[in-house]
């Protein structure tokens, strides 16, 4: 051991460098978000809960091609459809069991008509299981409730697709 | 306090008891207080220095956060392992809990506030301090399980590693000071430093022994770069393991009375305890009553324990055991020489 290393090793050289590295820590400003208060800005790429969309007049967009339903993969997707009255093709069932959904995008990409979209919420946690097993009455409750965060969020993407 | 209590007309022995029982209760509410922010104050420490926030929803500034979570783990299941050995398991907790309760009856608050005025105070708190690790072994022990009994295994060899420096530190100490009492020894550090500082830290020869002091508190009870009795990534959570509610909490308060036990003795050998830091009447200097000088510097030392705790990565054992008995020990016996030597030349002449 050198000179230097010896009077290192016993003016605990390392540690008060390393101890006036974290006290100048100590006093910068802190990174945390204060989360229920204070969010971060989300892309509008941004894939939290699902939501069946309308047109403006207020008829439901999904068509029941069933495209999300085949591209899922992870089979969270349940549509059952049948003609209605005036003849159009519409859904009677579309469930997602959003315990199985792995938020991967794809059902959005598949749809043709823009009905079923991943929307910016991301704070839907349930205190039950039951309450996940999303029916259509649920998701278009959800297109309603977030139609312009949502077509806002189609807007600003439109040009990259 | 016992003139006090019979000048309400008590007897000697019943005014004694009701002032000695006041006395108790005197510092180990504030006491209980006191962990339970310092506990806080540690939280915020530790995550300011890695840019986080910390506690900061419950009450004010998150003050109440330490309330919040002692109530929920008092509300919590006291769960015994069926294969523990109940007596021992529930034991454990509570001889820590009040080891660490009982050498504060030596610290003195100022001249007068102590509870216990003994002459060997610092070999009580060395007493107590070392049955301290009872707890941590009988818990072990009784959990029946691996990692708490590896754990408690790492706790007794550590603490008694340290022990060991710790005691001839306090050699140290007492031989400048002339006295084991801990108001003489700080008494003694009156304008140690050219009649101006007060404090032994102002010393060449004491101020390396205070930097082991230091770190030996820091080994002694169980703190950051030497926690490895409760190192998450080896042993779960060491001598804890088993434990939940009321015996997890008594074991948590244990360690940070212990905790402040230490950084007070920091203040009190070292720093001049209840003196203010310089013997100059600056501002109104010796009317701030002492207690108040002791609380801060226990709260600077803290400060110090969680720095250290924010900044250095755990050791790993075999290297706290070479510190605490290859660098420490003959550091420690070589300052005892050398203290004693000069103590010898300067202050009671060469010996003829």
């Amino acid at each position: 051991m050198s000179v230097a290393q010896l009077v290192k090793s016993f003016t605990l050289w390392e540690f008060v460098k390393a101890h006036a590295l974290t006290l100048k820590y100590f006093f910068k400003p802190k990174v945390t978000i204060n989360y229920p208060f204070e969010k971060n800005p989300i892309s509008p790429r941004f894939r939290g809960e699902h939501a069946l969309r309308r047109y403006p007049n207020g008829e439901e967009r999904c068509i029941a091609c069933k495209l999300c339903e085949a591209v899922c993969p992870a089979q969270a997707i349940t549509i059952e459809s049948e003609p209605r009255a005036d003849g159009s093709r519409r859904t009677t069932r579309y469930d997602i069991d959003m315990t199985k959904c792995i938020y991967c995008g794809f059902c959005q990409e598949a749809c043709p008509v823009d009905a079923i979209v991943e929307g910016p919420n991301f704070e839907f946690s349930t205190e039950t299981r039951e309450e996940l097993l999303y029916d259509k009455a649920k998701l278009l409750a959800n297109g309603d409730k977030w139609e312009r965060a949502l077509a806002a969020n189609l807007e600003a993407d439109a040009p990259y697709r | 306090m016992t003139a006090f209590f019979q000048s309400l007309g008590m007897s000697y022995e019943w005014a004694w008891f009701v002032a000695t029982v006041a006395g108790i209760l005197l510092i180990a509410l504030p006491l209980m207080l006191a962990v339970a922010m310092i506990i806080y104050v540690d939280r915020k420490v530790w995550a300011a220095m890695a840019l986080r926030r910390g506690p900061n929803v419950v009450g004010p500034f998150g003050l109440m956060q330490s309330f919040a979570d002692g109530l929920k783990v008092f509300l919590q299941e006291t769960i015994i392992p069926s294969a523990s050995n109940k007596g021992l398991f529930l034991i454990g907790p509570i001889v820590t809990f009040t080891v660490a309760l009982l050498a504060w009856a030596v610290i003195p608050f100022g001249p007068e506030a102590v509870l216990a005025d003994i002459n060997i105070g610092l070999l009580y708190v060395l007493a107590i301090s070392s049955l301290g690790v009872y707890g941590v072994v009988i818990a072990g022990w009784a959990s029946n399980s691996k990692y708490p009994f590896f754990s408690a295994m790492r706790a007794a060899a550590q603490m008694i590693s340290y022990e060991v420096s710790i005691g001839f530190i306090l050699v140290c100490v007492i031989l400048y000071a002339g006295t084991s009492n801990l108001n003489d020894i700080i008494e003694a550090q009156r304008g140690h430093g050219f009649g101006l500082v007060n404090g032994f830290f102002f010393n060449l020869l004491l101020f390396p022994i205070w930097i082991m002091f230091l770190i030996s508190s820091l080994a002694e009870t169980a703190r950051a770069p030497f926690d490895l009795t409760e190192a998450e990534s080896e042993l779960v959570a060491g001598y804890q393991t088993e434990y939940s509610s009321m015996s997890f909490a008594l074991f948590w308060l244990g360690e940070y009375a212990n905790v402040l036990l230490m950084c007070a003795l920091n203040a009190i050998l070292f720093f001049g305890g209840w003196l203010p830091p310089l013997n100059v009447d600056l501002i109104p200097w010796f009317d701030i009553p002492g207690w108040i000088w002791l609380f801060a510097k226990i709260f600077l030392f803290f400060f110090i324990f969680s720095w250290v705790k924010a900044t250095v990565p755990r050791f790993r054992y075999d290297q706290l055991m070479r510190l605490g008995w290859k660098v420490f020990l003959p550091l420690s016996l070589l300052f005892v020489v050398l203290v004693s030597g000069w103590l010898m030349f300067t202050r009671y002449g060469v010996a003829a």
